[in-house]
């Protein structure tokens, strides 16, 4: 019999554990650097202004959208905790094989606890966006607070992503090379550095926005930064049931994720 | 289940599949899938069908040899393996104490170390805030707390893991040879925190190869051999039968052969060793061959504990037993009778042949056989003399 009790236990545990996992890798992530946290901020600043001078400056890709800079910076911070979430998990199981080895629990806490090292990231991220936007004039609205559940939304396919490699990454070490390349592919699959009108094709643009991600990353840009931007919505002439597919996308995926992650880690202890 | 059961083992077996060549990568999984169905894989059958309960309150230890399964038992209690067939129920909380110090990050300091153990363990920061000046004071260690786990000698590394361990409250606890580790007194602590375990009434389940041990703390204990349990039962029995088993190990065999055990320039050799063990008697018998002439000869004998450590050593020349000599290709057999002194544990004989010269080294054969004792009173030491006590007033 499963009492309440023994409910607040278990998951009690995990809190404690996941608290501390995340605590750790805080302290850990930047041990030996001078400027240490202000990496978290430099790395996707200096990303973004080498791809705001190659593409905007000298490619002028972005002269047709309005707050360009913001517009890509967050582009570019969405899309930079998705690839933390999954590029830090693939290895995370296989990592923590020490772990793994001398005590039994509940092994979904590695992935969550990578997961919360990237949310907290990401609300230091969102801070330098927020003063990019003061500076760069960008005026908000109230539509920001469906930000919030499109940010959900980002972090299910995240998880979803993460305990899908972690696992398969216990038996096949190739998996870490095949996401890199997936990606690499995928930054330029998915409207980021690009406004999407840029491609000429309605048919492709249908298709891109069907990608969960490039939905969620232009829904965002539309709720925070400009109207202006192509959403999956407009894409598809006004149709609002057509937000279903990359939701349904995300569910199936995170369920397949959740049972396959859950179905290894019984066996982890043996195979890492 | 009953209600005064903690942990109940049903019909168990634990199997391990050893691909001869592990399929690691995609491409492997593709390019060996047309050949995998010939493939054999080797099974390994670490447990068999185990079944027993261990009650509440209930100290229970499982011995056996290396490779036995029982670490893989130990392993299938905690959680961490599965079991491939049967199942485990366990009542309570659980902590297993397989190895000191899990998630110890060399990086941290020695107090966020505390935590990140104590978190391993189930305890919360304001719980571990509660204990913490008493696990520092327990490991003696208040002026590093501060310092990298890294600058800290091993000793300290695992006074700071048992510190953390000992606060552990479970209702069941695993405990897998900690004792093994660490100086004198630490031992010493391992032991106190034991005893409390003992007189606390936890339900203890308990590793090792120390006999001794076993006898002294278990209630019952198993005994597993090659997969199997071979007895189950009281303690003191389950280490007889486990210190049996060292008997047939070591048996002398023939035909020489350099190595780092047996070494020397072979004109005089041991055929053979045997030992036999009387209640008041040890009897070695040295089966010796001469190659060629030799005279002034000396046969000595050392004997071993469990861990290698000398015990005592007896030769011809000490016991004034007339140094010998012996013909080419004559055989003889020298009998060594000494009083069985010994408490109960596995020792190992070393044998050395050598001329009176104390240089020239004929044979030296390290570990040539090994004997048992078994005794019915529980002494926890490797010798014992008989003696006796008298008051005087």
């Amino acid at each position: 019999m499963v009492s309440f009790r023994h409910i607040r236990q278990r998951y009690g545990y995990s809190v404690v554990l996941l608290k501390q996992l995340v605590k750790t890798d805080f302290k850990l992530r930047y041990q030996g650097s001078v400027l240490g946290y202000v990496w978290s901020l430099l790395r996707p600043l200096l990303l973004f202004v080498t791809l705001y001078l190659v593409f905007a400056k000298f490619l002028k890709v972005g002269s047709a959208v309005p707050h360009y800079p913001v517009y890509l910076l967050f582009g570019i911070v969405l899309w930079n905790f998705f690839g933390e979430v999954t590029t830090g998990s693939v290895g995370a199981v296989v990592g923590k094989s020490d772990l793994i080895r001398k005590i039994n629990f509940p092994k979904y806490n590695i992935i969550l606890a990578v997961s919360f090292s990237a949310i907290i990231n990401l609300l230091l991220n969102f801070v330098v966006i927020a003063i990019f936007m003061i500076v760069g004039h960008v005026g908000i609205s109230w539509h920001a607070v469906l930000l919030l559940p499109l940010l959900a939304e980002l972090f299910l396919i995240s998880l979803a992503m993460a305990f899908l490699l972690s696992a398969l990454f216990v038996k096949f070490r190739d998996v870490s090379y095949i996401w890199e390349v997936l990606m690499q592919a995928g930054f330029y699959a998915t409207p980021i550095l690009y406004p999407l009108s840029r491609i000429p094709y309605h048919r492709v643009r249908e298709l891109m926005l069907l990608n969960p991600l490039a939905q969620i990353i232009q829904d965002a840009r539309y709720v925070l930064v400009t109207p202006t931007t192509t959403t999956i919505y407009q894409e598809f002439g006004g149709d609002k049931w057509i937000w279903l597919i990359p939701i349904s996308i995300v569910l199936l995926l995170f369920v397949i994720g959740a049972l396959y992650f859950r179905s290894r880690s019984k066996y982890f202890a043996e195979e890492v | 289940m009953q209600d005064d059961i903690a942990i109940k083992v049903e019909h168990v077996s634990k199997d391990f599949i050893l691909p001869h060549e592990k399929v690691t990568s995609v491409k492997g999984l593709f390019t060996s899938a047309y050949q995998r169905r010939t493939k054999t894989k080797e099974v390994q059958h670490a447990l068999k069908d185990v079944s027993f309960e261990i009650k509440k309150g209930e100290f229970f230890g499982i011995v056996g040899r290396n490779g036995s399964g029982k670490s893989t038992m130990l392993k299938m209690l905690a959680g961490i393996y599965q079991p491939t067939k049967g199942k485990i129920v366990t009542r309570g909380k659980l902590v297993p104490f397989i190895e000191l110090g899990v998630g110890f990050n060399p990086e941290l300091t020695g107090r966020e170390n505390v935590y990140l153990n104590g978190a391993m363990m189930g305890f919360s920061e304001k719980q571990v805030d509660a204990m913490y000046n008493d696990i520092v004071a327990f490991a003696e260690l208040e002026v590093f707390m501060d310092q990298k786990l890294k600058n800290y000698s091993s000793g300290m590394q695992v006074r700071l893991a048992f510190s953390v361990a000992v606060k552990a409250e479970a209702d069941v606890l695993i405990v897998d040879e900690v004792l093994a580790v660490g100086d004198a007194d630490f031992q010493r602590k391992c032991y106190q925190y034991f005893k409390s375990l003992k007189k606390n009434k936890k339900t203890v389940v308990f590793v090792t190869h120390d006999m001794n041990a076993v006898r002294e703390y278990c209630d019952r204990a198993i005994l597993i051999d090659r997969g199997n349990i071979t007895y189950e039962g009281d303690p003191s029995t389950s280490a007889n039968e486990y210190l049996k088993m060292f008997n047939t190990v070591a048996a002398s065999e023939t035909g020489r052969k350099d190595s780092k055990d047996r070494w020397g320039n072979g004109v005089l050799s041991f055929h053979s060793i045997t030992s036999e063990v009387k209640k008041d008697e040890l009897i070695i018998r040295a089966e010796l061959v001469a190659k060629e002439d030799v005279d002034e000869v000396v046969v000595g004998f050392r004997i071993k504990d469990g861990t290698g450590q000398v015990l005592t050593g007896t030769n011809t020349t000490s016991s004034s037993y007339n140094n010998f000599s012996m013909r080419q290709k004559e055989k003889g057999e020298l009998v060594c009778v000494m009083p069985n002194i010994f408490g109960n544990g596995v020792f190992t004989i070393d044998a050395t042949a050598r001329h009176g010269d104390g240089v020239t080294i004929y044979d030296n054969w390290d570990n040539a056989a090994a004997f048992s004792v078994i005794r019915h009173e529980k002494i926890p030491y490797a010798i014992v003399p008989r003696t006796t006590f008298e008051l005087k007033k």
